[in-house]
């Protein structure tokens, strides 16, 4: 376990050396007012509403415009943001938040708890992805003062779930600008409105967007920086090009190519890291169709994921960038981990051993059967992973023949035509597993939905563990019920998850205070600076 | 009025083809697996069964194909190309926004690659066989063979990362306010780059083609009388072999006008430049019918339109040929 190891004391450094670094170490000098920051946008959006769309692109840009109740602080504790203070009764079914009282929309109007009711029951109930699941048991907002919100659920919600996730799916917008109006076709999406310390200025569609300093900004004195612009960028190559001339400062989120990055990390110029990006973890993934006979029988299940040699696979195609997984939770994530080992170590003889005792023998050419991979492309590995998985599983007599297409395309035939028998694609976590973790091993979500059990693969107890998790408002018994819920699909493998990781962002150090939060890029920016070159 | 009288004649008789084109291309697009809805949802990381059917309404695609098809249809029998999935504007809005970039582009590369092609195919086969014309083909070859993307990178590692004489990318400095000759300076300087890599491609062909006819005019009999009769060889060559060497290449001009849409996709996504190339790709991946059929009407207007004016040159070049 030569790898692991060095891993766990890489990790460990970092650790230790983000423990010291807290909040402000890097603001030693006076804070200067003025200045742009130029930050890369990997992808056009459709719309920018954070209220409508969960998605980091979304929330590079307005998460700066607009505000939610809550984000997490250095140590990664929620903290208040519009919402100065909450309290959950004993029961777990009624939240009620304080919110900050002399704040206003860019537009003037002031902004009270309507915004919040408005938001919550016609945005994050009805549209936005995953709030619509974290939400579903909402049964009303009640509004006794305009500085008030209290939440109603119909079953308990825990106040640890619900603030880790608002976090993400908490965005306010006017109710003002949307009520009365078709919410999805509303100008302010493109043109948002929102009470963060930067106004929104312009989005030239496949060029630019560009906000600027709200001067009436809640918190006094800030922000210090005058505009921010986005630029479009989607070439990967060409996002270096404009890292390295200054046309840019910061790219994240792994908007670079992983040669880039471990290109950049020796140029002293920027710093290349994933400090500040901790919330947003990801998995490479296997997942299995178990409709397909062979795939059904958990042995060979295991028998793939023992015949891939992820530390190989992560020193060679990943340039070190990553660790093999322990299951479903990740390690960044201590409110829920579990601790524990990778649970299939790479063993080409135990694999070949399970798949003669499932009794898929080798034939005449030494083919034991053949499988068909659908790589789902949301990432430059992904590729990568799936020709590697392919060779590796020939060397067990598993043929596998890759199927190509693009993300849109992998996403259906895999998730609602069920046309595949293995898929490789990335799973990410979001914080508290009840978010997007959880719905990929939960029996009975309806066919279409990306990035769900959608595997032909049912477990009564894994069911209950997660519908027992998820309204356990106990935070103890809830990471306990989550442990149990991790061992469990760690058995079964409907899905493996092989690596862990987290996204780089590189950074020209000319940025001050940045990253010094666990979701920096998705957060306001309002203490960022530029010092002078 | 003859050539208004001709340019209605050549349009009226591509509107068969190009409804064909749009009718099969929608046609053609129904079966990539997956719609504009599963491609916003791969772009947000995924959304539940009840918002994915609301966002299905919301695009229209809660109907049959062919009630799709038949709408799209009568819409644009009524000249409107419906509404960008993408930009959430009409697509008309959209492309008439990226028109001007894509046609600063094609109009300098194209200019530049015939201009340079022309030129040193003349060199080329005025000293056929020795060592000028053995550079320009070695090095016509290299342009030809290399892929536009790494001339483009290659160029921004070099003039941008490590000279710093040119921008790395975009159209215009952005958020500097230039306005006037300072903005169209400033747009100039950012396309210089991006207009030698797509032009340096065509240019080899360009040269190849020139030099080759420049050489068949050459041996011909009515230049031998030119000789004969005493005029110089530099008005033989200007006069007489160049204007019936250019035939061939101006038939390419109007061929490649249609490729250099397609091959901007390159330069424009290396040089972040919002063109009608990058668009298309975006459409395809976002499975954006509207925007994409856009794009693929105005394209096929484009390429009819060239071709029409090389129509027109054949005629000024050679009498011989009736419009």
């Amino acid at each position: 376990m030569r790898l692991t190891r060095r891993h766990a004391l890489l990790s460990a450094t970092a650790f230790a050396a983000s423990a010291f670094l807290p909040r402000g170490a890097f603001a030693q000098a006076t804070p200067k007012r003025g200045g742009v920051l130029t930050a890369h946008l990997g992808s056009e959006q459709r719309i920018l509403n954070p209220a409508l769309r969960a998605s980091t692109g979304v929330y590079l840009i307005t998460s700066k415009i607009m505000e939610a109740l809550v984000d997490l602080d250095a140590s990664g504790n929620p903290a208040p943001v519009l919402a100065v203070s909450w309290d959950a009764a004993p029961d777990g079914k009624t939240v009620t938040f304080k919110l900050r009282e002399g704040v206003s929309w860019h537009d003037g109007k002031p902004f009270t708890s309507a915004d919040v009711q408005y938001t919550a029951m016609e945005m994050w109930k009805k549209h936005l992805n995953y709030g619509t699941q974290l939400q579903q048991f909402l049964e009303a907002v009640d509004t006794p003062d305009a500085h008030t919100a209290v939440f109603r659920y119909a079953r308990p919600m825990p106040l640890n779930l619900l603030l880790r996730a608002l976090c993400d799916l908490g965005y306010i917008a006017p109710r003002h600008v949307f009520e009365g109006t078709n919410i999805l076709e509303n100008p302010a999406n493109t043109a948002p409105i929102g009470t963060g310390p930067f106004k929104f200025v312009q989005y030239e569609r496949g060029q630019f967007i560009i906000a600027e300093r709200n001067p009436t900004y809640w918190r006094k004195d800030f922000p210090y920086l005058e505009r921010i612009v986005w630029r479009v960028i989607t070439d990967k190559s060409a996002v270096a090009a404009a890292l390295e001339t200054g046309q840019i400062q910061l790219s994240s989120y792994n908007g670079l190519s992983l040669s880039d990055l471990d290109r950049l990390k020796s140029d002293k110029r920027f710093e290349v890291s994933t400090r500040g990006i901790e919330a947003n973890a990801f998995n490479n993934t296997l997942e299995f169709n178990t409709r397909r006979k062979e795939l059904s029988d958990v042995r060979v299940r295991r028998a793939i994921a023992h015949a891939v040699d992820v530390d190989f696979f992560i020193e060679n195609f990943l340039y070190g960038q990553a660790k093999p997984a322990t299951g479903p939770i990740p390690s960044s994530s201590p409110a829920f981990y579990p601790a524990g080992k990778p649970p299939y170590p790479f063993d080409k003889k135990k694999a070949q051993a399970l798949l003669d005792e499932a009794g898929y023998k080798p034939g005449p050419d030494g083919t034991r059967f053949s499988l068909k991979l659908v790589p789902i492309m949301n990432g430059e590995d992904v590729p990568l992973l799936a020709t590697f998985i392919q060779q590796s599983l020939g060397e067990i007599g598993i043929k596998v023949e890759i199927v190509q297409l693009d993300v849109a395309g992998a996403l259906t035939t895999v998730y609602r035509d069920w046309n595949f028998d293995l898929a490789t694609g990335w799973h990410q976590y979001r914080g508290d597993p009840a978010v997007s973790t959880t719905v990929w091993y939960r029996s009975g979500s309806p066919k279409g939905s990306p990035w769900t059990n959608q595997f032909g693969w049912q477990s009564d107890k894994v069911d209950q563990l997660i519908d027992q998790a998820a309204s356990e408002i106990d935070p103890v018994k809830r990471k306990a019920l989550y442990a149990d819920w991790v061992s469990v699909v760690n058995e079964e493998i409907p899905v493996w998850m092989i690596t862990e990781r987290q996204f780089f962002a590189a950074t020209n150090k000319q940025v001050q205070n940045h990253h010094n939060v666990p979701r920096w890029d998705s957060s306001d920016w309002h203490d960022t600076w530029i010092a002078s070159s | 009025m003859r050539v208004l009288y001709l340019a209605l004649r050549r349009l009226a008789a591509s509107l068969p083809t190009l409804f064909v084109v749009l009718a099969g291309l929608f046609l053609l697009l129904q079966l990539a697996p997956g719609d504009t809805v599963d491609a916003l949802v791969a772009q947000m990381g995924g959304g539940d069964a009840v918002m994915i059917e609301e966002l299905r309404r919301f695009y229209g695609l809660d109907v049959s194909v062919p009630v799709q098809l038949g709408r799209y249809v009568w819409r644009l029998l009524q000249l409107d190309l419906g509404y960008s999935a993408i930009y959430g504007k009409p697509v008309s809005t959209v492309i008439l926004e990226r028109l001007p970039a894509t046609l600063l582009l094609m109009g300098s590369a194209l200019s530049f690659a015939f201009a340079g092609g022309m030129a040193l195919g003349v060199v080329a086969a005025r000293k056929v066989n020795r060592w000028p014309d053995t550079l320009i083909s070695t090095l016509g070859l290299i342009f030809y063979a290399t892929p536009s993307f790494w001339f483009g990178l290659m160029g921004i590692v070099i003039f941008a990362v490590n000279l710093g004489w040119l921008p790395a990318g975009g159209l215009e400095e952005i958020g500097a306010g230039h306005s006037g000759l300072r903005r169209l300076v400033d747009i100039g300087w950012h396309l210089l780059l991006p207009t030698l890599t797509l032009a340096l491609i065509f240019l080899a062909t360009y040269l190849r083609i020139m030099r080759a006819s420049m050489l068949e005019v050459l041996n011909l009999d009515f230049v031998r009388t030119a000789r004969a009769k005493g005029l110089s060889p530099g008005r033989v060559v200007r006069r007489h072999v160049m204007r019936n060497a250019l035939l061939p290449m101006v038939t390419l001009v109007g061929l490649q006008a249609g490729t250099m849409l397609g091959g901007s996709i390159v330069v424009e996504s290396v040089f972040a430049l919002p063109g009608l190339g990058r668009l298309a790709y975006e459409s395809v991946v976002q499975r954006d019918l509207n925007t994409l059929l856009g794009i693929v009407f105005v394209s096929a207007l484009l390429v009819i339109a060239v071709n029409f004016i090389v129509d027109l040159l054949y005629a000024r070049l050679d009498p011989r040929i009736v419009t």
